[in-house]
């Protein structure tokens, strides 16, 4: 087995005539955290939509956990193991807090009465109760309406639903993006927590202090092409916005920018 | 690890001051308040002579404290209709709207009604036959069949053109409402459909007369189930809570939404078998603006139009609060336009309680 969880080789989207995302070879080991970050409209968010199968990729090769996959939509990805917390946080507002965490693969009994099968409440309540316990997450009532939860509380849920399933691969789009320091604060702890667990991570951020504290390597988009991989260790984040501004470009990029 | 309880994990105190009781509960006082003023009336207006709405203390008619037969009434004359707001309850949690049971209702009545004839009316050919004698005195599950395939057709013609052509709900629907009344009408030119079998009337008239009301009750009953405790109707919950959250969870939505509208439809064939059974007849005006009076029914009982919320028992009681107001008023012996501008009053005054109440609920968290 490699030690590789995810590959990407040539990763390709054009929407029309628009290069969204041209030619992206990327690595993540399995234990590894690693943050995406670039420009609006670098390809950052085109990049995880290619790999959740959100949107059908233009060309290239996705491999995952070893094999060559191609995800027909993003409950094949997610089954597979990649979870994703995506910028809008996908939660249905009506719903409480399990319902919104097996949202679409719903633990049920009786399933021989085909859409009407029933739901096994318990079972999720117990354990989405463990997920909240795995991630640290504080929420006073999981019975409450997502309606009523701070943002904070919503983003916890979120990523609380990645890690009830135990996944794989876990791909945040800007968790802290919308939120305040203390509720910054507590999602970056979960993100430590998966660290610990040796889970690995897709990181986007625009937050340079958050990348640096978290992750261990980081990789810049700009104009769709990944233009630098780095080391955390061996550069200052003055040189990731140089990257990012394109005042400057990996050596192994060169050719591609 | 945190101290947990059944409700809250990592330490907090679960916080009952922000828990709210279900509308339903709201609902619910507002169909006793009603009641409340209508026994007063009758306690209070000179005309009255003390009549009761609800209660009936000679014992000796029915056996109960209370006035069974027009208990009774307040059930029936809202079963039809409450088949059909069972129907809109679902779309319009899915965040869809249904302009069209009404006109499926008369299509249905049409089309059904010609299987359920009989041959001979006494002793001569049945004189409003529709087709010939092949269909004369057909056993009743076929008419049954046949109505909630119309429905069911009705509805999925529906879903399918709200889920694939993307076009609003409110548009799909209104097609369908014309179409489908002009079904009706087409189908024995205007002429009504009559004499159906003696089984067929029983579907209106089974029980005691109590027939409408067992249906409409068990269907109910087996709604709410399903809503609550059923993949369907999580999936119906969260595609009008957040659809494209509900997409990207990987529900087929289009497929659920083309289930839904089947569902509405195939309850407007079950309306339209107790309406025509029940009148021994089937006309092409059946069922007119029965979707209006649905759709009042399930706002009343809490289902919001924006969708997500709403219940089956807020339903039921809100097809009970019509069911009281139009009784309250024949019993106060006031002419029935008044009862239609109080019905206008409380359909707005639901939506706009229920809005206060969604804002307060907010502003408390």
């Amino acid at each position: 087995m490699s030690d590789l969880i995810l590959e990407t080789r040539d990763l390709t989207k054009y929407y029309g005539g628009v290069h969204a995302l041209e030619g992206a070879n990327f690595t993540l080991r399995r234990d590894e955290h690693v943050a995406i970050m670039g420009d609006n409209g670098a390809g950052k968010s085109t990049f995880v939509r290619q790999i959740t199968a959100v949107e059908q990729r233009t060309r290239g090769e996705i491999i995952f956990d070893g094999e060559p996959v191609n995800f027909n939509g993003p409950l094949e990805a997610r089954e597979a193991g990649i979870e994703t917390v995506f910028q809008t946080l996908a939660l249905a507002d009506d719903l409480d807090v399990p319902d919104n965490i097996f949202l679409g693969r719903e633990t049920t009994k009786w399933d021989f009465l085909g859409p009407f099968r029933f739901l096994a409440y318990g079972a999720m309540r117990q354990a989405t109760l463990e997920g909240l316990e795995r991630t640290a997450v504080k929420i006073p009532n999981i019975r409450n309406k997502i309606r009523n939860m701070s943002g904070g509380q919503r983003q916890c849920v979120a990523i609380t639903r990645t890690s009830t399933f135990r996944s794989k691969l876990t791909i945040m789009d800007e968790p802290t993006a919308a939120l305040g320091v203390q509720e910054t604060a507590q999602v970056e702890n979960i993100i430590r927590n998966l660290k610990e667990q040796g889970d690995p991570l897709i990181l986007i951020s625009h937050n340079m202090r958050q990348v640096f504290e978290l992750v261990d390597r980081i990789v810049v988009f700009r104009r769709g092409r990944i233009v630098a991989n780095l080391n955390r260790d061996a550069v200052s984040p003055e040189d990731v916005v140089a990257y990012i501004t394109g005042a400057r470009t990996g050596d192994e990029f060169a050719v591609a920018a | 690890m945190a101290d947990r309880s059944a409700y809250g994990t990592g330490g907090l105190a679960f916080d009952k001051s922000r828990m709210t009781w279900p509308n339903e509960v709201n609902v619910f006082l507002a169909l006793i308040l009603l009641i409340g003023i209508f026994e007063l009336l009758g306690q209070l207006l000179p005309y009255m002579n003390n009549q009761s709405l609800l209660f009936d203390f000679n014992t000796k008619r029915d056996g109960t404290i209370l006035n069974m037969a027009r208990i009774k009434i307040i059930i029936l004359q809202v079963s039809i209709i409450g088949i059909i707001a069972l129907g809109s309850t679902q779309v319009i949690i899915s965040g869809g709207i249904d302009l069209s049971p009404g006109s499926i209702v008369g299509a249905s009545v049409m089309i059904a009604m010609s299987f359920a004839q009989t041959e001979l009316v006494n002793g001569n050919p049945n004189p409003k036959a529709i087709f010939g004698p092949w269909a004369m005195d057909l056993p009743v599950i076929v008419p049954i069949l046949v109505a909630l395939a119309c429905g069911i057709a009705a509805g999925a013609t529906n879903g399918f053109l709200i889920a694939y052509t993307r076009i609003p709900p409110f548009i799909a629907t209104l097609g369908m409402m014309v179409t489908a009344r002009g079904i009706s009408k087409w189908w024995s030119k205007g002429a009504p459909v009559s004499f159906p079998t003696e089984e067929f009337g029983l579907i209106g008239n089974g029980l005691g007369g109590w027939m409408p009301v067992v249906i409409f009750v068990s269907l109910a009953a087996l709604f709410h189930i399903i809503l609550r405790y059923t993949v369907y109707g999580k999936h119906t919950y969260a595609i009008g809570s957040n659809e494209e959250a509900a997409r990207m969870s990987g529900i087929s939505v289009s497929r659920h939404k083309v289930m839904i509208y089947a569902i509405a439809g195939m309850l407007a064939g079950v309306s339209a078998l107790v309406l025509s059974s029940k009148n021994l007849t089937a006309q092409a005006g059946m069922g007119l603006m029965y979707e209006l009076d649905a759709i009042a029914m399930t706002v009343i009982g809490g289902v919001s139009l924006a969708g997500g919320r709403g219940s089956i028992v807020g339903t039921v009681l809100g097809a009970l609060i019509f069911g009281v107001i139009i009784s309250g008023f024949t019993y106060l012996r006031l002419d029935a336009f008044y009862q239609e501008m109080v019905k206008g009053v409380i359909i707005v005054s639901a939506v706009v309680l229920d809005q206060w109440r969604q804002r307060r609920a907010a502003a408390r968290t």
